[in-house]
């Protein structure tokens, strides 16, 4: 088995060798690590995409917006590295789409990445298969196929605002059961037992 | 009072971090200290009467365990190379984690001789690989055989029976990577596995040659005597590949260096030195004058060094019997200002080492922030502006961004990966072939680069919109904002200068390792001895702390 060092190293080497900067190697070496650690196929992708590289054209999108269309299939590497760059203007809108992109399972990492540094929950749909992004620190996902994934027609990106799951009345409901890990209060037990003393201001 | 950190723009550079020395922070001291309680033990011994098979040994606490694998095996004269290019050792080690089967034995017996085009699984923790020292290895033999103990004199010429010649860890060849290991107690602090095979591996070559020479006579045989064991360590041969690793670990670098430079200024601002405590560093620095004297390399560059400092520390000792008491307040800052004053950067940087070693209090705290999550530090903010960017490279890179990159001489090196071994190497960019392939280790430059090219952007520019069109630089905006938290990050020095040493980058690192006895044998390698005087592991439990400082035989 490869360690995840050794699929960070090579996957930012062979990122280099085919023409991204040294910068952009580094992004790819740490999301290729994070697929393989989340049980995504990275690697099986990534050497897919780079052997397509440079017999295709691809659209190296600059700057992105709600609704991104190309007749090109859109670079999944500069894409996802502008929307990390740009997530600071991207986070404005609800939801952004695009269509058209190669190997969309090499942009998931970015936007992984993404909602840690923004901090909020996205919603993923790439045509039929949905995932979840939690903060980078899972992917939960109906997406099971350890293939390569050539090209997404559709792919959109909700950000989740910082909701409960759950209702006030589960809550309250659970808080209460909490509490009966508590001493019932009494006189006595205010006057022996406080260390904050008998006002708060003595 | 409030003695101020030391400014990274003068420690930072190259022919500063190039003289540093070991200190009570070094991982091989720390890894001693933090091990003294474990049970050591031999769990296999399996070599034939040439000393040829496979041991095994062992640290142990509660139910945890960590056990080094050893193969010794016969190699040609020919074969033995301390290159990294060589395909053939001595000596293969691994330490694995857990107490290894004989099924997992086996499986390392396939690989771990083989080295770096073996495989390893995330159960093996650091891998490595020793020669014998041909100088003195026949020679202990031949004597222990024959009922005597060797030439002390020979010994203390070498210092060591085996040459390790490298030592991986970290996800390399598929051992564990270091997530899977970071949240145990006994291995916060760099290096501290890579350490305990260091150790083991020092047993093992005291085992192998007592064991060879009782089978090559069984009546007369003695064992190696522990005295002299003691003044043994293990040597290393080390090459160019340390160099980029202080460069591509940013925080980490910064991490030793703050500990480093935080315990010197709470060791100047020490009002009262009591007693005990100046005793303790003037013992150290007297003791420690007799192995600086042993101290031989046959590069003038470190041979005029050595004689430096000799000749400093007899200053230095001439101060403090003539014109200094340690009654006065801040008796350490004195002495500090004193040396920077009078004496050379290595030998200040000596006695910022010794200064380190009454002050446990001070000291063993920093230990534990010597290591860094550095995917923490990874992303760039790309919310901040040009403004900001321009004022961290004025700032913190204000010497950098003076060089002027236009002439040869500034430009001439460039670093590289061989193909043969994935060995990193230096050439000339204007004699050798392949600076079209430059690893991004030239830091300076593209950090000059970037100043130049953020000065014709508008300052409310988001660094953002600017990558857009700048991912060139990428790698050195990152490094810019790294530096802006953590001000020892980065080399203050140009790394492609035609006067570079990269034995200084080297240097650096095997310090904080608590190698001693640098012995550069070019611009671009060295030996080093480790555990040169340390306790043996049947004394870890109770054993003198400042052991390194003892006189050696």
């Amino acid at each position: 088995m490869k360690s995840l060092s050794e699929i960070d190293t090579i996957s930012k080497r062979a990122s280099r060798s085919v023409g991204f900067s040294w910068g952009i190697a580094e992004e790819v070496g740490k999301n290729t690590r994070l697929l393989e650690m989340f049980g995504l196929p990275g690697i099986k992708n990534l050497n897919y995409y780079f052997k397509i590289y440079k017999k295709q054209k691809f659209q190296n999108i600059s700057l992105i917006s709600k609704s991104n269309i190309s007749k090109i299939p859109y670079c999944p590497i500069i894409t996802g590295v502008n929307f990390l760059d740009q997530i600071n203007i991207l986070k404005e809108y609800d939801e952004i789409s695009f269509e058209n992109i190669a190997c969309p399972i090499l942009l998931i990492p970015f936007l992984s990445r993404t909602s840690e540094i923004i901090g909020k929950k996205f919603f993923l749909r790439i045509d039929k298969n949905e995932f979840l992004l939690n903060f980078n620190q899972s992917i939960y996902s109906n997406y099971f196929n350890k293939e390569i994934w050539e090209k997404a027609e559709k792919l959109k990106i909700i950000f989740i605002e910082n909701n409960d799951l759950f209702s006030e009345n589960e809550w309250k409901e659970i808080y209460k059961l909490s509490e009966d890990i508590f001493v019932e209060e009494t006189d006595e037990l205010k006057q022996k037992t406080a260390g904050a003393g008998l006002t708060d201001n003595d | 009072m409030n003695v101020e950190l030391r400014d990274p723009k003068i420690i930072m550079k190259l022919s500063k971090l190039g003289s540093f020395h070991q200190s009570k922070l070094s991982f091989l001291r720390s890894f001693l200290n933090e091990f003294k309680d474990w049970n050591y033990s031999r769990d296999l011994f399996d070599l034939d009467e040439n000393g040829y098979g496979r041991a095994v040994y062992s640290f142990s606490k509660n139910n945890r365990t960590y056990s080094l694998v050893c193969f010794s095996n016969k190699i040609k004269d020919e074969e033995r190379s301390d290159r990294v290019i060589a395909t053939k050792w001595d000596a293969a080690f691994a330490l694995h984690d857990g107490i290894p089967t004989k099924k997992d034995i086996e499986r390392l017996f396939d690989n771990v001789p083989k080295q770096e085009i073996g495989r390893m699984s995330y159960k093996e923790l650091t891998l490595s690989r020793a020669n014998k020292s041909m100088r003195i290895f026949e020679h202990v033999i031949e004597s222990l055989s024959n009922g005597k103990q060797p030439d002390k004199l020979s010994l203390s010429k070498v210092g060591y029976l085996y040459r390790t010649t490298a030592v991986y860890g970290s996800g390399k060849f598929g051992l564990a990577d270091r997530f899977r290991i970071k949240n145990r107690k006994e291995i916060y602090g760099p290096f501290r596995l890579e350490m305990m095979l260091v150790y083991l591996v020092r047993q093992f070559t005291f085992d192998q040659v007592n064991y060879i020479a009782k089978c090559k006579n069984p009546k007369n045989a003695v064992e190696l005597d522990s005295n002299i064991c003691r003044n043994l360590g293990i040597g290393n041969s080390t090459g160019l590949g340390m160099a980029p690793f202080i460069v591509n670990h940013p925080t980490l670098l910064n991490n030793w260096i703050l500990a480093r430079e935080t315990s010197l200024k709470k060791i100047r601002e020490i009002k009262i030195v009591k007693n005990p405590e100046s005793n303790l560093f003037l013992s150290c620095l007297n003791k420690s004058l007799k192995n600086v004297k042993l101290w031989n390399s046959e590069s003038d560059f470190q041979q005029k060094k050595i004689n430096n400092l000799i000749s400093d520390l007899e200053k230095f000792i001439s101060f403090l019997q003539a014109n200094f008491s340690f009654d006065t307040e801040y008796p350490f800052n004195e002495i500090y200002l004193w040396c920077e004053k009078k004496l050379s950067d290595e030998c200040i940087e000596y006695i910022v080492s010794m200064m380190m070693e009454p002050f446990n209090e001070i000291v063993n705290p920093l230990i534990k922030k010597m290591s860094s999550e550095e995917e923490k530090h990874f992303s760039i903010p790309t919310n901040r502006n040009i403004s900001d960017l321009k004022n961290i490279l004025e700032d913190k890179y204000s010497e950098i961004i003076k060089i002027d990159f236009s002439k040869k001489e500034r430009n001439q090196n460039f670093w590289f990966i061989s193909k043969n071994k994935e060995e990193p190497r230096i050439g000339d960019r204007f004699l050798n072939k392949g600076s079209e392939l430059e690893q991004p280790l030239a830091i300076a430059r593209d950090i000059k680069k970037l100043y130049e090219r953020i000065l014709v952007q508008k300052n409310s520019l988001t660094i953002g919109k600017f990558l857009t069109d700048n991912n060139d630089l990428r790698h050195v905006v990152r490094r810019a904002f790294i530096i802006e938290k953590f001000p020892y990050s980065e080399i203050q020095d140009n790394t492609i200068d035609s006067t570079l040493m990269p034995i200084d980058m080297l240097r650096l690192k095997l310090s904080f390792f608590g190698a001693v006895k640098f012995d550069p044998r070019s611009d671009k390698w060295l030996r080093i001895n480790m555990f040169q005087g340390a306790p043996l592991p049947h004394e870890l439990k109770s054993f003198d702390e400042h052991w390194i400082y003892n006189s050696l035989n």
